[in-house]
């Protein structure tokens, strides 16, 4: 079966639409990614699948291992395996990240029928899998993202995605903001995370990061479209030409 | 019992959102409803009472006669029938037990509903409980063990036979009177409450704690509690509250004294959960506490910390009288409302002192169509040479029907004196609610979550073992406040 099924996705926000017609599957094991200019419809596309509120499906269907997430809350499609990884992580004063990573990995694991962790073998997981993405204890002890600078909170959205083991991982302009350093740590953490468990689905303006995390496919999005899929040497050719030309081609 | 079988029905209805909203089926005594002198005869007659205390109650009685019921609040609180109300009803049964064997077994089963850790075996946690059950002081555990080092730990209708010099000396010594109407209410029917004494360089070897439950039908709770710290002395007191759901409101009126002399630090924490009436706002207990604090001594500190998260009303203002030479005071608050709650609550610092200083952390959440005020004094007084204070009073707004408001009084009668005041207003944002939920967090989980971190800086305040329950009950009190 299938794990993302995306047919004909058209949504809106208000009484804009932005995407016009999406087709997508994506298998486990696999890496897409979706490139495109600003404005093209990436981050509402991110939007759409993890169920925020405001952004309207007005056509198609979204299937998550053969089930329609569109009458799920997101709380709900991210029990069931799905997973966003942030362009721009949202504070919470006060909320310490521990308690906060908990409560996720618990509400995840009751979903799959599972006993919840005690929070001493958390604290032992949690630092085994910090330790590999330079998340440091002082991090973790602080509250969720607040002071965090721009490469941390990157690095703390891996982390979580290495505790919930999502089934499909949307990851949302993960490159912005990151020096070299910081990319190739990042990078690093998300490879080690690829595999047959789960399917990936990368969302980039630039090619650069698909450059660590080379992916399966390449798609191009424009003006709510995918105008074109091919292998990673898409991903180049945009590097080089730009999306200009392969708009006016399409 | 008729009214028994009826609320049960009417908890069942209920959803039980209200956890603590049980019945306890015991006989109890009660005084006849209403009040008068006569009542107040029968009150201090049941409880023994020497003369002077009696006299004391008259007199208070006569005062609240001439008063009225203050009304500067924002607070839209329905007449009260004082003569609809009984001021006494103890658990037939409980009168006098000696030890823990002697205690209805179904009251202590209702402890343990509460979670009361009220055995001797679970008091090795380290808390010493007086529990209060209406009117009646049902069993005080511990009180060998704190009277080893000297520390008294009784109810106060104890106190009055076994140390009548330190009451006397000190009851109404912190709130007079005719402080206020409910004061000079409680001064004239209150029934119980603890009594606490700590003599000179004893740090009190564990928690002290008191649970009150308001139980029977149509009472009113008055219980009345004096702590006193000698030179150099610390306590730890804490206070937890519940009420059974039923449609009537209910009255409560407390009064707190505490008196901290030279170097004594008392720290003072209230859960309160008091039944909230339902979401439209019937039913539920009237709160109105005074509570107030002396530091005496010089450098001596008092520090209120309170979570209140039920009561269909709050009337409450825990204070300060710094009088002591660089003397401290400390406000830590954490009042939730939802539904039709109403809470108007802060507290007064009044710096008399040379050096005295106070800190005021202020949090208030409000959500459904409740309504959240703050209202708090700072007052640098003449003398008070180089007085200091700090406070924050933030708010949270959960939804778009519900108020907060923040009332802040400061007089400076001293141009040394510092006082800096921070506020803010905010909600729980769009983006905060998608980022918990894409984690999984389903939408109370979530509330619960970000309120709970808004009120972080006040919790770590509490003891560890109320802070946790703390935690769970704001969680519970939000129920149904989203979506």
């Amino acid at each position: 079966m299938n794990l993302l099924e995306i047919k004909n996705l058209k949504a809106k926000i208000g009484d804009k639409e932005i995407l016009h017609g999406i087709d997508l599957t994506i298998n486990r094991g696999e890496v897409h990614a979706i490139m495109g200019p600003n404005g093209s419809g990436k981050s509402t596309l991110s939007y759409v699948l993890s169920g925020r509120d405001g952004y309207e499906v007005t056509d198609g269907e979204i299937l998550l291992d053969g089930e329609s997430v569109l009458d799920m809350e997101a709380d709900e499609r991210a029990r069931a395996g799905m997973f966003l990884a942030f362009q721009y992580p949202v504070e919470l004063p006060g909320v310490g990240g521990m308690s906060f990573l908990r409560a996720a990995v618990n509400a995840r694991l009751r979903e799959k029928g599972e006993d919840e962790v005690d929070q001493l073998a958390f604290v032992k997981m949690v630092r085994a899998k910090a330790k590999a993405l330079g998340v440091d204890d002082e991090m973790l002890k602080r509250a969720v993202n607040v002071g965090f600078s721009g490469g941390e909170k990157k690095r703390y959205e891996i982390l979580q995605m290495a505790l919930l083991e999502p089934t499909m991982a949307v990851l949302d302009e993960t490159d912005s903001g990151l020096d070299v350093d910081a990319l190739r740590i990042v990078s690093e953490g998300v490879n080690a995370l690829r595999g047959e468990a789960r399917g990936m689905l990368v969302i980039t303006h630039y090619q650069r990061l698909l450059s660590h995390i080379v992916p399966d496919y390449v798609h191009i999005l424009a003006g709510g479209r995918i105008i074109k899929s091919g292998d990673k040497d898409l991903a180049l050719e945009v590097e080089n030409n730009g999306y200009a030309g392969l708009i006016d081609a399409a | 019992m008729g009214a028994t079988e009826e609320t049960i029905a009417a908890v069942e209805e209920a959803t039980g959102q209200y956890k603590y909203g049980f019945v306890t089926d015991v006989e109890t005594e009660k005084a006849p409803k209403g009040l008068n002198e006569d009542i107040i005869r029968f009150i201090s007659a049941k409880k023994n009472e020497p003369e002077w205390m009696l006299e004391w109650r008259l007199k208070a009685y006569a005062k609240w006669l001439t008063m009225e019921s203050p009304d500067w609040a924002k607070l839209d609180i329905p007449e009260i029938d004082y003569q609809d109300i009984y001021y006494y009803a103890a658990p037939k049964s409980a009168e006098g037990p000696k030890s823990l064997d002697e205690v209805d077994p179904e009251l202590l089963a209702t402890y343990e509903k509460l979670g009361i850790p009220l055995n001797e075996q679970k008091m090795l946690a380290g808390v010493a409980v007086d529990a209060v059950f209406d009117s009646v002081s049902v069993a005080t555990t511990f009180r060998e063990e704190l009277a080893k080092s000297g520390v008294i730990f009784c109810p106060i209708s104890e106190a009055v036979h076994s140390h009548p010099e330190l009451v006397k000396k000190y009851i109404g010594s912190v709130v007079p009177v005719a402080d206020n109407y409910f004061s000079a209410l409680n001064s004239a029917v209150f029934t119980d409450g603890s009594f606490v004494y700590i003599p000179k360089g004893v740090r009190c070897p564990m928690e002290l704690s008191t649970y009150f439950r308001i139980n029977e039908k149509n009472t009113g709770q008055f219980e009345r509690t004096l702590i006193i710290a000698e030179d150099a002395s610390y306590v730890s007191y804490l206070e937890g509250c519940t009420a059974p759901q039923r449609d009537e409101n209910q009255l409560h009126a407390a009064v707190v004294e505490l008196v901290a002399m030279e170097d004594a630090e008392i720290k003072y924490s209230t859960v309160q959960n008091w039944y909230p009436g339902d979401a439209d706002g019937k039913g539920g207990i009237y709160n109105f506490v005074t509570k107030r604090g002396a530091c005496r001594g010089d450098r001596s500190k008092i520090a209120w910390t309170q979570v209140e998260t039920g009561s269909a009303v709050t009337w409450k203002y825990p204070s300060c009288i710094l009088q002591g030479k660089d003397s401290v005071g400390e406000f830590y608050s954490v009042a939730v409302t939802n539904g039709a709650q109403q809470a108007d609550t802060g507290t007064k610092m009044i710096h008399l002192g040379e050096g005295s200083r106070s800190t005021i952390i202020s949090k208030g959440i409000s959500a459904g169509k409740s309504n959240n005020t703050y209202r708090g004094l700072v007052q640098v007084m003449p003398k008070a040479e180089n007085a200091r204070n700090f406070t924050q009073c933030d708010s949270l707004l959960v939804g778009d029907k519900c108020g907060a408001h923040t009332v802040p009084y400061i007089v400076s009668r001293n141009p040394s004196g510092k006082i800096e005041h921070e506020a803010t207003t905010s909600r729980i944002s769009e983006d905060q609610m998608f980022y918990c939920r894409q984690r999984g967090l389903d939408e109370e989980e979530t509330v619960s979550l970000i309120v709970n971190g808004f009120c972080r800086e006040v919790m770590k305040e509490l003891p560890m073992e109320f802070a946790v329950e703390a935690q769970k009950l704001i969680g519970i009190s939000l129920e149904g406040s989203v979506g």
